[in-house]
């Protein structure tokens, strides 16, 4: 059992059978997770490097504590991207990180593309912890081993994802996820935060979000990014709330099992109302728990075992 | 029934001689550990756990009295994981109480190198500290890389490094056999 | 005096409308006279000394070809190209003259910078170089240069490329004032706000991607209004890099008013969409961005319909320090003097256009939009010439490129037509077995 591919990158590269490995190893990482002593030693010796140019405590943590229990060493570098060194390139930083030999490099960049080209030039595995608006593929994958767990299944869901389409990696990695796994998905939010051709990727869209809520199984809020504001993208908060925010009240359109999630961090209030983000059918917390997981059973897919093929 | 040449393959235990094996073994454990008392079954996945739940049957219908059985699955322990093409892919751990001041009896279908064990081992290490580990295998095969020996043992086959032992139970294989192929 | 005879090659010359094997025979720097080649008797000494004759058998015979856009990047920024190593990507495409936008540094704003220019090319250049100077002084927006000084040092038009002129009245102003001195506006037709911090063309490619995109209005909106003033002035004005269906429409309903506007496209907006971002390279990142194939397919259509008239580069060599790095930090443009000419002739293989039609947009067409008195083989004009074998593929290598940047999206792709020779003023400034 290895994954076809040095790196993860995205999940639109993956097909069926791969996510539903990723998946059921992750499941029996949760064993890990559970034990009094968390660590195995499967990947003593590994080196990983977390490369972070856009602030993320939650995702970095995440990997890093996945790292950890499976006995890799990992580091992190954080990069505020105002600060790189001028005129050094992308091309040279990792020229440079890859001298040092690691085993996986997990980044995180506010660009789009930037784990494809990172992966491009170092022959070590490249995990896209988030790039720009494109994929967040461990995101999705905990957001599937969650919805898997909680419904025992995939196959057949109806799942709304709700908020700034446009901007959002988490979407994007989840239409791909949920439609390959066989659910069907819908996008919602203003017209301003849907972009051109997003139903393209395999899922239907609608501005109403009493359509989303109908009839779903899960619906997955996005966090709206304020300074959206000042690109015109919706007038204010208090609009954006009233039309596109999760409260008790929408919710009772809902099925009467249905499940919440959000990427995190969530504004209370806004896209999310405090008594449906801590109530009965909010996953919130159990899509970090299993995050770690998903991110034990990525390494595990990527690192263990000798790479045979060489890389440029 | 997995497909076998019949030429290169021969059965070294039927049915009844593996229901003999686990009777056997299954009293031996109980007159070394004078009873049930602290004992705890885990088998090593796949064929060793389900022989540790019959090992369980077979000492509930003995003693009447119901010992704990479980799953230590060696997979994240195993020391040729750098080493191969593929990881493996990982399989049941179940650890149904806590393991400390327990006699464990680790349960595998063939011994030969010792190496499954030792990562056995570290694996259960993880989990407590047992007052003792005792190991019970159906087939011991020799050619042993590490100092491990079993203490319960269905029958001793010497055979040549070129040989494959393999266990089959009905549970997985749909038959209960162990067979010895001369491979290529 | 030195003499070049050009034996038995197709002479396909759109200006004089030929196409046909002929001798041509050149001295002192011009064509002196063209013979059928089945009836040319005229007998050459051998080695006959400063006679130098080229046979062309089996290969074509253009006018040298006319680049109304380029970056040749001196003064200031060397370290992509000079006007030496662009000159001679110019003539390794069978480029004979260029015209050079005016974003150096300085901005060629001002005659001292166009006369730099013009010494450097002709110390150091292989290709015959046409300054295009500034709209508004440092490319700002605000203040019209001197169109006269700029003018009389030698600057055959006028351009902010690569920062459009968002102001509606210092364009008007513009294109006005410039009928003193017949000299084209050339306009880098975008608006800068709808285009916002776009890097890639707005559509289902960018979505997938992630990418910020420009949509097609941001180029029409601006073509729209510079159209607009070209007709209510009755300036000259010449749109650079179409690369919408939009503008292309707006373009063909504007000369058919009579609006005095000419039009180029890019050999990469005719032969490549955005799918081609996919892989997130920095060389298929320019602005305009690589639009969608019926955008693409609507330029191939204007360039049959003469709504385009010319086939330009916009050769726009970026260093490394410029493309490797992140796909939206990464400056715009793609080198395309050494490519320009084999695409086009890929849309002829295919059937989309014919030789003359891309001879046409790449000779007379942009001389007559620049009035340059070039772009033909008729007796008496400067004898620039491409000689290209037509039936030769070539793979893209950028190590081999002459051009001092690399950065071509063509890597590794192979091209049919190769240039053999190029000859500038009668003299071989190109020798491709060399």
């Amino acid at each position: 059992m290895k994954l076809k591919r040095k790196d993860l990158l995205g999940i639109e590269e993956l097909d069926r059978s791969e996510i539903e490995q990723i998946l059921s190893t992750a499941e029996s990482f949760k064993e890990v997770s559970a034990r009094e002593i968390k660590k195995v030693p499967t990947l003593r010796g590994k080196t990983v490097i977390n490369l972070f140019y856009e602030p993320s405590t939650r995702t970095r943590t995440s990997f890093e504590i996945a790292a950890k229990r499976m006995s890799a060493d990992a580091v992190n570098i954080s990069v505020s991207t105002s600060s790189v060194t001028k005129g050094e390139t992308l091309k040279d930083t990792a020229k440079n990180l890859e001298a040092m030999r690691p085993d996986c490099i997990v980044v995180r960049h506010s660009s789009s593309g930037t784990p494809q080209m990172l992966s491009k030039y170092v022959a070590c595995s490249v995990v896209n912890a988030g790039d720009g608006a494109h994929e967040h593929p461990s995101q999705a994958l905990l957001d599937m081993l969650t919805v898997k767990e909680k419904k025992g299944r995939i196959e057949g869901l109806k799942i709304s994802i709700i908020g700034d389409i446009t901007h959002s990696r988490v979407a994007r990695s989840n239409i791909y996820g949920f439609t390959k796994l066989g659910a069907e998905v819908t996008v919602c939010g203003p017209p301003t935060m849907i972009p051109p051709g997003i139903e393209k990727l395999g899922c239907s869209v609608t501005t109403d979000m009493n359509d989303a809520i109908r009839g779903a199984d899960v619906v997955m809020m996005l966090r709206i990014q304020m300074e959206r504001q000042k690109e015109s993208l919706f007038p204010s908060v208090r609009e954006y709330s009233r039309l596109y925010g999760l409260d008790d009240a929408r919710l009772n359109g809902a099925k009467n099992d249905v499940i919440i999630l959000h990427p995190g961090p969530i504004n209370r209030g806004v896209e999310i109302s405090s008594e449906v983000a801590d109530g009965p059918y909010s996953l919130i917390l159990d899509q970090v728990t299993n995050g770690v997981a998903v991110r034990m059973a990525i390494f595990y897919m990527l690192l263990g075992g000798t790479r045979e093929e060489s890389h440029k | 029934m997995p497909w076998r040449d019949p030429l290169k393959t021969r059965v070294v235990m039927d049915e009844m001689a593996i229901e003999r094996a686990i009777a056997r073994i299954a009293h031996e454990i109980l007159e070394r550990n004078k009873g049930t008392d602290r004992l705890v079954l885990l088998g090593i996945p796949t064929r060793g756990y389900h022989l540790a739940l019959r090992l369980q049957k077979k000492i509930e219908e003995i003693e009447k009295a119901t010992v704990p059985a479980g799953a230590v699955d060696a997979t994240l322990y195993r020391d040729d994981l750098g080493i191969k093409k593929t990881q493996p892919s990982l399989k049941k751990m179940e650890i149904p109480i806590s393991i400390d001041g327990k006699v464990i009896v680790m349960v595998d279908d063939v011994l030969y190198t010792g190496r499954t064990i030792r990562a056995a081992m570290n694996a259960l290490m993880d989990f407590g500290r047992p007052l003792a580990i005792k190991l019970a295998v159906l087939v011991d095969r020799g050619h042993r890389e590490l100092p491990i020996k079993a203490d319960y043992i269905g029958k001793n086959l010497p055979t040549s490094a070129k040989e494959g032992v393999k266990l089959h139970l009905k549970e997985v294989d749909g038959v209960n056999e162990v067979v010895v192929t001369e491979e290529d | 005096m030195t003499r070049l005879v050009i034996k038995g090659g197709r002479l396909v010359d759109p200006s004089v409308n030929i196409d046909g094997l002929f001798n041509i025979y050149i001295m002192g720097g011009r064509v002196g006279t063209i013979k059928p080649a089945d009836r040319d008797t005229t007998e050459l000494v051998e080695g006959a000394p400063g006679l130098e004759v080229i046979d062309a058998t089996g290969l074509l015979v253009a006018p040298g070809m006319i680049d109304a856009h380029t970056h040749l990047r001196e003064p200031g920024f060397e370290y992509k190209e000079t006007i030496k190593t662009g000159t001679q990507a110019a003539s390794a495409g069978g480029f004979t003259s260029v015209l050079c936008m005016a974003n150096t540094n300085p901005v060629n704003d001002n005659e001292s910078v166009t006369r730099y220019i013009l010494d450097k090319a002709k110390a150091e250049g292989t290709a015959s170089v046409h300054p295009i100077g500034a709209v508004t002084v440092g490319q700002k927006g605000e203040r019209l240069t001197e169109f006269g000084e700029l003018k009389a040092a030698g600057c055959v038009a006028l351009s902010d490329d690569g920062v459009p002129i968002t102001d509606g009245t210092v364009m008007r102003r513009a294109l006005e004032y410039s009928k003193i001195f017949g000299m084209p506006v050339v306009s880098h037709a975008e608006d800068p706000r709808l285009a916002g911090a776009g890097v890639m063309n707005e559509g289902a490619v960018s979505t997938r991607l992630g990418l910020k995109g420009i949509p097609n209005a941001a180029e029409d909106a601006m073509v729209a209004r510079d159209l607009s003033l070209a007709e209510l002035t009755g300036g000259r004005l010449h749109i650079a890099h179409v690369s919408t269906k939009g503008a292309v429409e707006l373009i063909r309903s504007a000369k058919a008013r009579g609006v005095n506007v000419t039009a180029e496209a890019t050999p990469h907006h005719l032969t490549l969409t955005d799918e081609a971002v996919s892989g997130y390279s920095t060389f298929t990142k320019m602005n305009p961005p690589l639009r969608a194939q019926e955008d693409v397919d609507a330029l191939r259509a204007g360039l049959k319909d003469g709504t385009i008239d010319c086939i330009a580069t916009d050769h726009a060599p970026q260093s490394t320090i410029e493309k490797d790095i992140e796909f939206d930090k990464a400056s715009n443009g793609i080198v395309g003097l050494e490519t320009a000419f084999s695409l086009a002739y890929g849309l002829v293989e295919d059937g989309i256009l014919t030789l003359h039609d891309i001879i046409r947009a790449l000779t007379i067409n942009p001389s007559k939009a620049f009035s340059l008195n070039k772009g033909s083989l008729r007796v008496g004009s400067q004898a620039d010439i491409a000689i290209i074998d037509l039936s030769k593929t070539w793979t893209v290598d950028p190590k081999k490129l002459k051009s001092k940047s690399k950065n071509t999206p063509y890597a590794a792709k192979t091209l049919k037509g190769v240039v053999v020779k190029t000859v500038v003023n009668g003299i071989v400034v190109y020798d491709g077995a060399k």
